[in-house]
């Protein structure tokens, strides 16, 4: 998994129908510290989080299916959780 | 999964079982805020309905594949949605 910090949102109607109705935030990399790390994942969101968040995403496909409790779905980003606090050292 | 922007497609008479209708196009990676960032890739579109110019976000690795039907071939980035809207504010640089 990976820190990430949200700062965007996707809205689209023409989609695969996996991605009906599911929110799709655009996450930034950051380091512990919360700088940002370069580069970025859209995600689907599965802990209802918002712009400004600190998240922790998972980038692998089986697991994203389990939490999104799809079989056959064509994702591997998902956010699936809200940092609180990091402590690095 | 990442942002593209559709930048033309490509035509392919013979392909392996499972690809033929599969339409095939051109994408340039971006940054969040629409950059250019990478090397231009082809994509299957599993919406069917991507063209050139739009803003799409496509799926990388085995995943992609699984956006086909049927979903065993060898694809390796497919358009999964066509973007009405996007409202991106990345932070200023801190330093």
């Amino acid at each position: 998994m990976t820190l990430g910090r949200v700062v965007g949102e996707i809205h689209s109607t023409v989609n695969h129908p996996f991605y009906n109705a599911r929110k799709l935030l655009v996450v930034e990399r950051v380091r512990p510290d919360g700088s940002a790390a370069g580069g970025y994942l859209v995600a689907v969101d599965a802990v209802d989080a918002g712009r400004g968040d600190a998240v922790l995403v998972l980038d692998e496909g089986n697991g994203a299916r389990q939490v999104l409790a799809s079989a056959d779905g064509p994702v591997r980003s998902v956010i699936v959780g809200i940092v609180d606090r990091v402590e690095a050292g | 999964m990442l942002l593209g922007r559709v930048i033309g497609s490509v035509v392919a008479c013979e392909v392996c079982a499972g690809l033929e209708g599969t339409p095939l196009l051109l994408v340039q990676p971006l940054d969040p805020v629409q950059r250019p960032s990478g090397r231009v890739l082809v994509a299957a579109d599993a919406t069917r309905m991507a063209g050139p110019g739009e803003l799409v976000y496509f799926e990388g690795g085995r995943e992609a594949a699984l956006a086909l039907d049927p979903s065993f071939v060898p694809v390796d980035h497919a358009i999964v949605g066509i973007v009405d809207r996007i409202d991106v504010r990345t932070p200023e640089p801190s330093s």
